[in-house]
């Protein structure tokens, strides 16, 4: 099922998604997985490493014209990097783009995180599944 | 459906934002794209675009991130088109050129647009043209389109630049072979990275003598630069090569003649494109692909009888619409 | 020999009657069966051809070489293998807390987290810090922060490990301060330093410098160690965090040992004498969850090291052929849904490691994929050594799982693809050059996107994730970081620099710098002067950037 945006029928290629991890966490099998799963889903995902401060991951979703951007955690930074996150995009013009976020979060956060902008949060065992409905869902109702 | 004006404005005022909307606006294909690019392209022309192009392993992401910082440190904008192929099997890509530039990231005299070839062989030609366009009246300096030199299609795209800096490393043994036989001609500027490798001046001799081989003079055309992007050495000296070369090409009207051939190719893309979307628009031809191709496989009919029967014939009748 | 040849034909035999008219009756529940690193299981393991020989040639006695059964003669019967969680959260003092509460609970050495600005060199007040203060590990910013990390803790009976790696140097020259202050001297410090710099350019992400100049510094601190620290481990080469980070066991066993062949070549090419530091070089491995292919691996590995210390280097005293090694349970395999069930994955894990012989074993608590270990969690991973140590008997016997047919069939399956890496590794010219070719990364990376595959299409079962499901509550005492531990730490650090000489500081930073620029001079004395001084973390690092430059990451995906 192609998601529908306003008019168009947005083929799932033209839907880019940048996979982030903020912060000094360098434990990316997570990340890695997510952006090669995606792409085998037919997404175009924009990788940029570890070790990415905020500054440049909103300035890479901003000048990449991404509709998501996944965040990866498991350094327990959560509630301070993800929402600033969210903060600067607004900043910085880049209000309409959906954050999502992974990685080693409690729920009582996950509740914090979404009150904060975090659309939704997928925790270790979630499948891939659940992550690309999650998008085509967002992009139908973009 | 987009603001083309407001777009537009916000390029020429160098709005990230803005830039970033009209390229995806441009790569889609979006039904404004023709008018957005209408009123850019009086804009654009500035700009000194070099295509960086070379085998996977090369360190042209690198050299890339040097060559940016160095023309920074001069005051200049930079942008950069970073292109790879997406994958057959499911039309998705990762794109991570920029990991290697990201130092960058959060300097506002630095683009970097990562975009994926899509499957078709034109278009992304036509997308990073249009693109480089439009990064081109958002006022950079320099604007690098780099893609990997593996096939003809990538190592193409880096041709639509003023100036193609091949980057090569030592050791690569047959690849150099398979590289002479076309891929090699499209260099400028020849860059042998990795320079501390063993083969390295070997690798020099060799480029060297292919191109006076081409040239049929023994005064070599074309630079080759000696360089390590990662320990940062030659750098300066690349760059002086850099610019010495397009003044050259400025005074003695290359530069010119080159631009001129990007826009007769940029117009065959275009209007091979218009024709067919018109021939579309008129005979449905997606449509009747099925039952065309059924009929063919049936022994029924040729398919240049059914295009001559159902297209061409058809065509000589009347005025095509417009 | 005759013997065994009966039973190959009575095996044969065995199979084409019962078990072909079984399986036409009761198929088997999968059509094939795998490890869970993919390696093919068979129905059933028969004694080799030549067992007597094959024993005495590589599996041989406790304590003699290969070391297959093990590197004591005595192995638990002597001593039980060291119980020690590894901790730390937040600020010095709750963390001296937590290790006061785990040594009293019967820990018998500790194990010490960083959080993640002190792994990689920034103090508490770099923009990049900001959020992860105290959060995956004790902050530490100075030598004041270290003083009160051990407050009260007896360093000349405590033994430690060191999770450092690209500052293991700094955080090393703080110990033997605190120890100093202690009254205890350099050559009576007991413990570990974890110092695996290649690992974290593929598995682990917490490098600062180069390749070159940081196996400088780990050269510095063999060398330093050689001579004055001689009952310090200098070194935990791991494959803990290859294996989490998706390998398969082969991989694990694979990469960890090329890791430490690098290692000893680089000490060996600024002329240390390999039976110097040899003896000192430890390991640390993953235990994960298919138990018998775990126990099979840690007898491989010994295996395979004394073959190449020995064969390959020349290592003369059997102290350098002995591949020693602290366990971990592994952390990926712990899930989120139905947290009791860690218990018992963890209770299995730890088995394979004393089964396998290790010498040290940290067990990870219940609550793990949610949160640092609250304390009735951890207790609870601290029993599961004890009863395993006291109740269930399989320490009373040496290697007891030897002579299974499976097992012995395994371990030298594992050997031999352990060796086509190592050759392969070897062909590319090593470690550091299949690294910057980004060959290990990339068979880390497959091996886990191939794993994630099956378990999203149900062929790997995940009990609680992807089969038997359950909603069950979460617990409610997950383990929180006080979240005023940087703003505290910030301060802290301020009155640091005010109260220091800072004059002392500065020339001391100057001479690190010239130091450090000269190729042939140890650091660590250097180091050490600027920790007395109170010299802060990233002001060192900084100084070590300056020279050295930061390593970029080789992504490959």
């Amino acid at each position: 099922m192609l998601p529908v945006r306003g008019d168009t029928i947005m083929e799932r290629n033209k839907i880019r998604i940048l996979i982030a991890k903020p912060g000094l966490d360098g434990h990316d099998r997570g990340a890695k997985y997510i952006a090669r799963a995606l792409r085998d889903e037919g997404f175009e995902v924009i990788y940029t490493g570890i070790r990415q401060s905020i500054e440049a991951i909103v300035s890479t979703a901003v000048q990449e014209d991404v509709q998501f951007v996944g965040l990866s955690l498991l350094s327990g930074a959560h509630l301070e990097l993800f929402p600033r996150v969210v903060e600067m995009l607004l900043e910085k013009g880049g209000g309409d783009i959906i954050v999502f976020g992974g990685g080693i979060i409690p729920a009582e956060d996950t509740a914090v995180l979404k009150e904060k902008g975090v659309q939704a949060v997928f925790t270790p065992g979630t499948t891939i599944s659940e992550v690309t409905s999650f998008i085509e869902e967002a992009t139908a109702h973009g | 459906m987009a603001d083309v004006v407001s777009l537009v404005q916000g390029v020429l005022g160098g709005n990230i934002r803005s830039i970033a909307k009209s390229i995806s606006l441009v790569e889609n294909d979006l039904p404004e794209k023709e008018e957005l690019l209408k009123k850019i392209y009086p804009h654009a022309g500035k700009a000194v675009i070099f295509g960086i192009t070379g085998p996977p392993g090369s360190g042209k992401s690198t050299l890339l991130d040097r060559l940016i910082k160095t023309n920074r440190g001069r005051g200049k904008k930079v942008a950069v088109a970073a292109v790879d192929p997406s994958s057959p099997f499911s039309l998705g890509a990762i794109l991570g050129d920029r990991i290697r530039m990201q130092s960058h990231a959060a300097d506002p005299g630095v683009y970097i647009r990562s975009m994926a070839s899509r499957g078709h062989l034109g278009g992304v030609a036509s997308a990073t043209i249009d693109t480089v366009k439009i990064l081109d009246a958002a006022g950079f300096d320099y604007i690098f389109i780099e893609t990997i030199g593996v096939g003809q299609a990538e190592v193409e795209v880096a041709t639509l630049s003023d100036v193609v800096l091949l980057v090569l490393i030592p050791g690569m043994g047959d690849e150099i072979q398979a590289m002479k036989a076309g891929v090699m001609e499209i260099g400028d500027i020849y860059v042998i990275n990795k320079k501390d490798l063993d083969g390295a001046d070997r690798l020099k001799a060799e480029i060297e003598y292919i191109l006076n081989l081409a040239n049929g003079n023994s005064c070599p055309l074309h630079p080759v630069k000696m360089v390590s992007a990662e320990k940062n050495e030659g750098i300066d000296e690349l760059v002086s090569t850099m610019d010495e070369y397009v003044d050259h090409m400025k005074s003695n009207g290359a530069l010119m003649e080159r631009r001129k051939e990007n826009i007769k190719k940029e117009l065959q893309t275009l209007i091979s494109s218009k024709v067919r979307h018109l021939l579309e628009n008129r005979f449905s031809i997606s449509e009747c692909l099925e039952c065309w191709a059924e009929d063919i496989f049936n022994g029924e009919i040729d398919p240049y009888s059914m295009i001559q029967e159902n297209i061409t014939s058809k065509l000589a009748e009347k005025e095509l619409p417009s | 020999m005759s013997e065994s040849k009966g039973i190959r034909e009575q095996g044969k035999h065995w199979e084409e009657a019962l078990v072909r008219k079984t399986l036409e009756k009761f198929p088997e529940r999968q059509e094939e069966f795998l490890t869970g690193s993919d390696l093919p299981v068979d129905r059933l393991y028969l004694p080799g051809d030549t067992w007597e020989d094959h024993y005495l040639e590589a599996i041989g006695f406790p304590g003699q070489y290969p070391f297959t059964r093990g590197v004591q003669p005595t192995m638990y019967r002597g001593r039980l293998w060291t119980m020690r969680q590894y901790a730390g959260f937040g600020s010095a003092e709750e963390s001296n807390k937590r290790y006061k509460y785990l040594l009293d609970h019967g820990q018998d050495g500790l194990s010490i987290a960083f959080d993640l600005p002190s792994q990689i060199g920034y103090d508490s007040d770099h923009p990049l810090s900001w959020g992860e203060v105290g959060k995956v590990g004790v902050a530490i910013d100075t030598l004041k922060d270290f003083e009160i990390l051990f407050d009260g803790i007896p360093l000349d009976t405590i033994s430690t490990s060191v999770t450092a790696n690209a500052t293991a140097a700094i955080l090393l020259c703080m110990y033997i301060c605190v120890a100093d202050k202690q009254g205890v001297p350099q050559d009576k410090l007991k413990g570990t330093l974890q110092n695996d710099i290649l690992k974290e350019y593929v598995a682990r992400g917490t490098y600062i410098f180069p390749p070159a100049p940081s196996m400088r510094l780990i050269n510095n601190i063999f060398q330093y160690c050689s001579r004055h620290m001689p009952l310090w481990n200098t070194i935990s080469i791991s494959g803990y965090h290859i294996r989490e980070a998706g390998s398969t066991a082969v991989q694990e066993v694979a990469f960890t040992i090329a890791d430490g062949i690098e290692y000893v070549k680089n000490a060996l090419s600024v002329g240390l004498d390999v039976d110097a530091f040899a003896g000192r070089l430890s390991f640390f491995f993953n235990a994960h969850n298919d138990l018998l292919e775990e126990v099979a691996k840690f007898r491989s590995a010994r295996r395979i090291w004394a073959q190449i210390m020995r064969e390959k280097f020349g290592a003369k005293k059997e102290k350098s052929q002995k591949l020693r090694f602290h366990t971990q349970t592994g952390g990926s395999t712990l899930t989120a849904q139905q947290p009791d069930n860690n218990i018992i994955r963890v209770t299995i894990q730890a088995l394979a490691a004393v089964l396998g012989g290790t010498q040290s074993l940290h067990t990870n608590s219940r609550d793990e994929a949610l949160a640092l270990p609250s304390e009735d969690a951890v207790r609870t991973a601290l029993r599961t050594q004890q009863i395993i140590a006291h109740e269930s008997g399989v320490a009373n016997t040496i290697d007891p799982l030897a002579g299974s047919y499976y097992l012995e069939a395994l371990t030298d399956e594992i050997t031999r693809e352990v060796y086509v890496y190592l050759d392969k590794i070897e062909k590319m010219g090593g470690m550091v050059k299949a690294i910057e070719k980004g060959y290990i990364q990339k068979e880390i990376q497959d091996s886990a996107y191939r794993y994630q595959k099956e378990v999203e299409a149900g062929e790997k079962v995940v009990v609680g994730v992807n089969s038997y499901k359950t909603e069950t509550g979460l617990p409610s005492d997950l383990l929180k970081v006080d979240p005023r531990v940087q703003e505290l730490q910030l301060k802290k650090l301020a009155e640091v620099k005010k109260n220091r000489d800072n004059s002392k500081v500065a020339s001391v930073l100057g001479k690190l710098k010239n130091a450090a620029e000269d190729e042939n001079a140890n650091l660590i004395p250097v180091i050490l002067e600027g920790v007395k001084e109170y010299a802060a973390m990233g002001e060192i690092c900084d100084v070590l950037r300056g020279v050295f430059g930061e390593y970029k990451e080789a992504v490959v995906l």
